[in-house]
């Protein structure tokens, strides 16, 4: 025990004392949580749109305006030729260009039919379907006020609704792929590289001709890291409550739970990578290239698993974090009882008791 | 028996086809300061490492400080120190840091590790050194601190594996001096080197050539055996006959 504690402080030493490491552990929550929820989003704001109105009557006018109050755009540019569209966007300040018809206003009220073209920058795709949704909005409450109006009999208007909630917060999405990420890049990368490092520096090889056993040697590696994901988690969650607005709805408690068995898996992965390699560069590889990346691309944080192609899905379910953050998603976002977490729970739970077994047998071997 | 501090009898390790280590015998006794040379790849490091506890002999026996090397290695452990030829130990942490660090790994006593850091600290002339991050420390000194904590625990034998690479002349003498203080208190010492006139400095020398022993005996043996005036030329006649490519 008392070469545990000894060795333990020291573990202390070696990460208070790197205050770079430092600051950029207990920094990059933050930044990650403020980043995943204020840049990278995929709200649209103060859109960029030109016009190429021909008939200037009040109908367009009405809908220029419309547009223009939105919160989503502000109209950049009224076009004077058609032609200017082409180059329009190589510019890429314009992001859609709305083209109304000839004599749009008699149109619509002698032949009840109108034509509004919308051409958006289909490079970004989602983007564009967000851009022409939005559009696609106000024309369709346009039209619906039209038809109360001039009280048009049996003429069905599809009403045109959003799917997507059009004050979209990515933030629900990505506080729980942020906490997968944070504890799996702290517990599994910096645990393999504090590892790695007495290999690289000869130090491990001091230790192992010590009586300390090698099970304790891991162990007190583990948990500096261990509190500072614990840290890191109290960050993440004060943050998006108070900062983000997204609240914890369900059990606290068991939202810790999971937590807890998720870090472990990490910590048994960081072990297992560190008994795979012999230089931090290369842990720093496996544990970047190995875990953050079906992390960000499998885990369905960025992407829908649903829309995945099969293969893929059937991959992203050795990766741990995806149970993760889909339970944490369910127990923070939506609130559920417990029991319907429970399979999620099995699962992380299985993946921590087999990797940690499967490591400490590795690392055993390694040694003899 | 009593003063047999390390035995092997017919020790070998064997990795797949490879026999790194032939099959040596040797004892050495309490207090002694025996010498283990060999060209690199002759099969010195693992032969320590079995020694050490650290690797499992395939074949043979040995006993250190008492201990089956095979049976009971964490006993082993608990009786020797070891100093790897890297310089091994934490630059992030103070030098006290580091001597209560292996006192505690160790198991000594909070109060024996204060007095025992204090007396090493004089000894080696580094008491204002104390609260210094041993990474600011020039090499000469890490190395003495290096070897100093490798003893910190009063083992039985002391393992040195290259102690002195890359040191000037005369640190490598204030090492040495170092060494004899701690074989006069009864620590028997195990060193490998590369530097033939160490081996001078030895009470008595073995040499491995391809994993076997070739010769050992006290320097001046040696040099009558083979005819020559120093160690280096010993060396030298016996290493020509290696077969097994340096790694």
């Amino acid at each position: 025990m008392k070469q545990f504690r000894s060795f333990v402080r020291k573990e202390y030493y070696h990460i208070f004392r790197d205050k770079r490491t430092m600051l950029i552990l207990l920094a990059m929550p933050i930044v990650q949580i403020l980043l995943f929820g204020f840049a990278i989003t995929t709200e649209v704001k103060d859109v960029k749109v030109a016009v190429f109105d021909p008939s200037k009557d009040a109908s367009t006018q009405l809908i220029k305006e419309r547009i223009n109050t939105s919160e989503y755009f502000t109209i950049a540019e009224e076009l004077t030729d058609i032609d200017q569209i082409n180059d329009i966007f190589k510019y890429g300040k314009i992001n859609l260009v709305v083209v109304f018809s000839d004599n749009f206003a008699e149109n619509l009220l002698h032949t009840g039919e109108a034509k509004v073209q919308l051409i958006a920058d289909g490079t970004d795709p989602n983007q564009a379907s967000t851009l022409t949704g939005y559009v696609s909005g106000i024309l369709g409450s346009y039209q619906q006020e039209l038809m109360e109006q001039y009280k048009v009999p049996f003429q069905v208007i599809p009403e045109t609704r959003m799917l997507y909630n059009p004050q979209l917060k990515s933030a629900y999405n990505f506080v729980p792929g942020v906490m997968g990420l944070i504890l799996m890049l702290i517990c599994a990368m910096m645990t393999s590289i504090a590892i790695v490092r007495e290999k690289e520096t000869g130090t491990m090889e001091i230790l192992l001709s010590s009586p300390m056993k090698p099970i304790y040697i891991i162990l007190a590696k583990a948990v500096p890291y261990f509190t500072l994901s614990i840290v890191n988690l109290i960050t993440i969650l004060l943050l998006s409550v108070f900062v983000l607005g997204v609240p914890v709805s369900g059990s606290l408690f068991w939202l810790a739970i999971l937590s807890l068995l998720f870090v472990f898996v990490a910590l048994a992965l960081g072990l297992f990578i560190s008994t795979l390699v012999n230089t931090q560069m290369a842990a720093m590889l496996a544990s970047g290239m190995g875990l953050m990346m079906p992390i960000m691309l499998l885990s369905g944080m960025m992407f829908p698993i649903e829309s995945m192609p099969p293969i893929l899905q059937w991959i992203s379910t050795i990766v741990p974090a995806r149970w993760y953050i889909e339970a944490v998603k369910k127990i923070m976002i939506q609130g559920v009882a417990v029991q319907y977490i429970a399979k999620e729970l099995a699962i992380i739970g299985i993946m921590a008791i087999s990797l940690i077994m499967l490591a400490l047998s590795k690392f055993k071997t390694r040694l003899s | 028996m009593e003063n047999r501090v390390i035995y092997t009898e017919n020790l070998t390790k064997r990795f797949g086809n490879f026999t790194a280590v032939d099959h040596i015998s040797f004892e050495v006794e309490k207090g002694e300061i025996f010498g283990f040379l060999g060209a690199n790849g002759a099969g010195k490091t693992t032969a320590m490492r079995m020694l050490c506890g650290l690797s499992h002999p395939t074949s043979g026996k040995g006993s250190v400080a008492g201990f089956d090397i095979a049976r009971e290695p964490e006993k082993v452990k608990q009786n020797i120190g070891y100093m790897s030829q890297k310089f091994s130990l934490y630059e992030d942490l103070k030098v006290w840091e580091n001597l209560r660090l292996f006192g505690g790994i160790y198991g000594m006593k909070d109060k024996k590790i204060v007095s025992k850091t204090n007396e090493i600290l004089q000894e080696l002339g580094l008491e204002k050194e104390r609260e210094t991050l041993v990474k600011s420390l020039p090499l000469g000194w890490k190395q003495k601190l290096s070897f100093s904590v490798s003893i910190f625990h009063e083992p039985k034998v002391v393992f040195l594996d290259e102690p002195t690479g890359g040191v000037d002349p005369v640190t490598r003498r204030q090492f040495w001096e170092l060494i004899y203080q701690a074989a006069e208190r009864g620590i028997t010492v195990f060193v490998t080197t590369h530097y033939m006139d160490e081996a001078e400095y030895c009470d008595r020398v073995s040499i491995m050539v391809d994993g076997k022993i070739e010769a050992l005996d006290s320097p001046k043996n040696l040099r009558q055996q083979f005819g020559a005036t120093t160690m280096d030329d010993v060396f030298q006649q016996l290493a020509r006959k290696a077969t097994r490519k340096a790694d």
